[in-house]
């Protein structure tokens, strides 16, 4: 199977790798799992006051396409609104790096790393 | 299809895995295209059919994942891979730990010793999870199944973790 330019470009150029400090409060964290091929995936985000996603950062084990997935959602949300960044689609992030459908579950977990990072966000400022 | 049923086992997650081997052998006798060199076309399609479907069963029930997996289509959950995502954070965190420790073996002081420590971690891991799944597959309440069905997910990373192992070990020669 051979793999688009856009998943070798991050592959190889992976944007926004590591970590946040977890206990600065403006940084969420979204964590997921792959069953299908034992990927893990790491998205956190820095929301400033406005609810504005400031900056994001990944850490992926996984194939070429979970960290091209990853890499490119962290380059998407920057700068966006949650509501925003909650629209982001799996298959938009699919369509973008041209993945084939056996590799589909790889753009799924990076929506749902999106999703899970707000849903912590929601949680922490629902108190 | 129930393979249990196809090699007259009860359905059981804790296999005799001997006696399943046992019974795979002698259905494999029976059903072997060989033995149906001068019977009918018909019947010769049927046994190969039939070869295949005692391998398939043979392959599904002596791993305990696809075991496992058998055993919760039967019971009419499917696990779909392909679109669910783990969300357990604890376990997720233990994930990403054990492949930050995998990678460091190579800049480890004792790379043998790392390699030994993450057998038994992982070991005791699966065995735990396995366990907890034998518990709790024989359930025929879709609320327990469904617990039994996120264990057969977690085993899955398990294996995966288990196969980078291995292949950091097959690195160091």
């Amino acid at each position: 199977m051979a793999y688009s330019e856009k998943v070798i470009d991050h592959y190889e150029n992976p944007r926004n790798v590591g970590s946040f400090d977890k206990n600065d409060p403006s940084v969420v964290t979204g964590m997921v799992g792959a069953p299908a091929c034992g990927d893990v995936m790491k998205l956190q985000l820095k929301i400033d006051e406005q609810g504005i996603i400031e900056d994001a950062k990944f850490k992926t084990y996984g194939c070429g396409s979970a960290i091209a997935s990853s890499s490119l959602v962290t380059e998407w949300v920057k700068g966006k609104t949650i509501e925003e960044a909650q629209a982001i689609k799996n298959t938009d992030i699919a369509e973008e790096l041209a993945l084939p459908p056996v590799k589909i579950h790889c753009s799924i977990l990076a929506e749902d790393a999106i999703k899970a990072a707000l849903d912590e966000y929601k949680t922490k400022h629902e108190k | 299809m129930n393979y249990f049923e196809l090699f007259s086992l009860s359905p059981s997650f804790e296999l005799d895995t001997a006696l399943l081997s046992e019974r795979y052998r002698e259905l494999q006798r029976a059903v072997h295209p060989d033995k149906f060199a001068n019977a009918s076309e018909q019947d010769k399609r049927l046994a190969v059919q039939h070869t295949a479907q005692v391998n398939d069963g043979y392959n599904t029930l002596k791993h305990p994942i696809s075991r496992a997996e058998h055993m919760l289509s039967l019971k009419g959950i499917d696990l779909s891979h392909e679109s669910t995502t783990v969300k357990d954070t604890m376990f997720l965190m233990q994930q990403m730990e054990w492949r930050e420790a995998l990678e460091e073996i190579n800049d480890s002081d004792d790379p043998d010793e790392a390699i030994e420590h993450l057998h038994q971690s992982f070991g005791e891991y699966r065995r735990e999870i396995m366990a907890l799944l034998a518990q709790k597959i024989d359930s025929d309440e879709a609320s327990v199944l469904e617990q039994a069905a996120d264990l057969v997910r977690k085993l899955k990373f398990m294996d995966k973790l288990q196969a980078e192992l291995e292949r950091a070990e097959d690195a160091l020669f």
